[in-house]
This record gives structure tokens, C-alpha cells and sequence, in this order.
């Protein structure tokens, strides 16, 4: 399954970079399990961990850790909004 | 457009009129506008940051829920991205409506999901260097208490 990855603001910065495309195993199925996946890279990637207030989104729609992946689907991952 | 984001300023008094042009229906508009706000905080100037495609569809969502909840005739937001200092404008809100009541409400409606739900983000810089703003509880707080209230009309 390949997926488009964003990232925005602050988390952009700390990660040191804006967009990747994975190639990921068929068993990462969820937001929750893609946000684990990376953490194992370790380091900065650690603050997609679950409680660090890192928001997500599939398909630019908001959405929680529980949220299915399908091959082709973009996914952002960003800190809460600051908008207005 | 009802949605808009670009780097431009906008004119108030043109989005104001525009709600109401070319009909007598309205009786009602209700607008706000969001600026940025710098002395007190040292801040001198700001970028911010979106994500094109879902800031746009997130705001037409916004939009179309308010739609649900109030009878409006007309509604115009337009948000700011690029690099602003203290004193620009950064949002318009406008809504349309028969009466002040859902004009009001629909308004305060827009801009506490907006504050919330947009994905936008402000980078702030002063004396002492950048900084990302952290959002805020009282947003969260703010777009929480329309949930269970069905209309404030």
C-alpha cells in the first residue's frame, strides 16, 4: 500500500520535511498504526506518538487514530489549528 | 466564491455589499473581521500557513453546516495566508439572513469552527525570535458549546 504523507507547520519543521510517499507493509490498516509506524524511526519522529497533540487527517477530512488507510490516500499529520 | 483564501487584503465595505447586491430578501447582515493583533506581544509580523485543499473544503463545510442550522441567504468567508503584520486584516466573515438573530449567530458560528477546525497555522515573529502560536482551550471551548445547542435563533 502506498500513501502520501504531509506534514505542516511546527511538525514540518521539527521533521525537516513537507512530503514523503511510502510503500508500507498491508498490516499498517489505521491512522493509529501509520502514527506507531513512524515513531519507529525514533528521534524527532517520536512526536507522532499517541498524546503528543498531533492532529491527523485522510483525504483532507479531520480524522482519529481509529480511521482506515487505503492505498492512494493522502494523510497529514499537524498540531492543533491556529487559524481566524 | 463563498470560500476564499489568498495572500491578497480584501475590501470590507465590497464583501459587506456583495451579500446583499441585486436582492431585497436580506434584511439582516451580520460581518467580522479578524486582524493581527502585534504591540503588546512584541509580535511584527506573521506568516501563516495552510493546507491547500483541505483549508478550502473545511471552510465550505463550516459553511454548509451553519446552512443546516439557520436560514441564511448569503455567506462570504475569506481567510489570509502568506506573510501579514500587525494591523492587517487576516478573516471576513459575512452572513446574510431575513433577521439579525441567525445573522449574529451564524456569524459567531463560523468563526468559532473556523478557529478550530481550519487548518491554518500562525508563525509569529519577535525580538526574540520565531515562535508557532499554540492553540488555545477557550477555542476549543467556544466551537464545544454549539454541539449541543441545535439553534440560537
Amino acid at each position: 500500500m502506498t500513501l502520501t504523507i504531509l506534514y505542516f507547520a511546527s511538525l514540518r519543521e521539527a521533521l525537516g520535511q513537507s512530503r514523503e510517499v511510502l510503500a508500507l507493509p498491508d498490516e499498517i490498516g489505521t491512522v493509529g498504526a501509520l502514527r506507531h509506524y513512524l515513531c519507529e524511526r525514533g528521534d524527532v519522529w517520536s512526536r507522532l506518538a499517541p498524546g503528543n497533540n498531533v492532529r491527523a487527517a485522510v483525504n483532507q477530512q479531520m480524522a482519529r487514530d481509529e480511521a482506515a488507510l487505503q492505498g492512494g490516500d493522502e494523510v497529514a499529520f499537524f498540531p492543533p489549528v491556529t487559524g481566524g | 466564491m463563498e470560500v476564499r483564501v489568498q495572500e491578497d487584503d480584501f475590501d470590507v465595505g465590497a464583501e459587506t455589499r456583495a451579500l446583499s447586491a441585486g436582492r431585497t430578501d436580506v434584511g439582516a447582515v451580520a460581518t467580522f473581521v479578524g486582524l493581527v493583533r502585534g504591540a503588546s506581544d512584541g509580535v511584527h509580523s506573521m506568516t501563516l500557513e495552510h493546507y491547500p485543499g483541505m483549508t478550502e473544503q473545511s471552510l465550505a463545510d463550516i459553511v454548509a453546516e451553519a446552512k443546516t442550522r439557520w436560514a441564511l441567504l448569503a455567506v462570504r468567508v475569506i481567510h489570509r495566508v502568506g506573510p501579514l503584520v500587525p494591523g492587517d486584516q487576516i478573516v471576513f466573515v459575512g452572513v446574510a439572513g431575513q433577521h439579525r438573530g441567525e445573522a449574529f449567530a451564524a456569524c459567531e458560528f463560523i468563526m468559532d469552527f473556523l478557529k478550530t477546525r481550519a487548518p491554518f497555522w500562525k508563525k509569529e515573529e519577535t525580538p526574540e525570535g520565531a515562535r508557532w502560536v499554540d492553540a488555545r482551550d477557550t477555542d476549543d471551548d467556544a466551537a464545544a458549546r454549539w454541539l449541543d445547542v441545535e439553534s440560537r435563533r
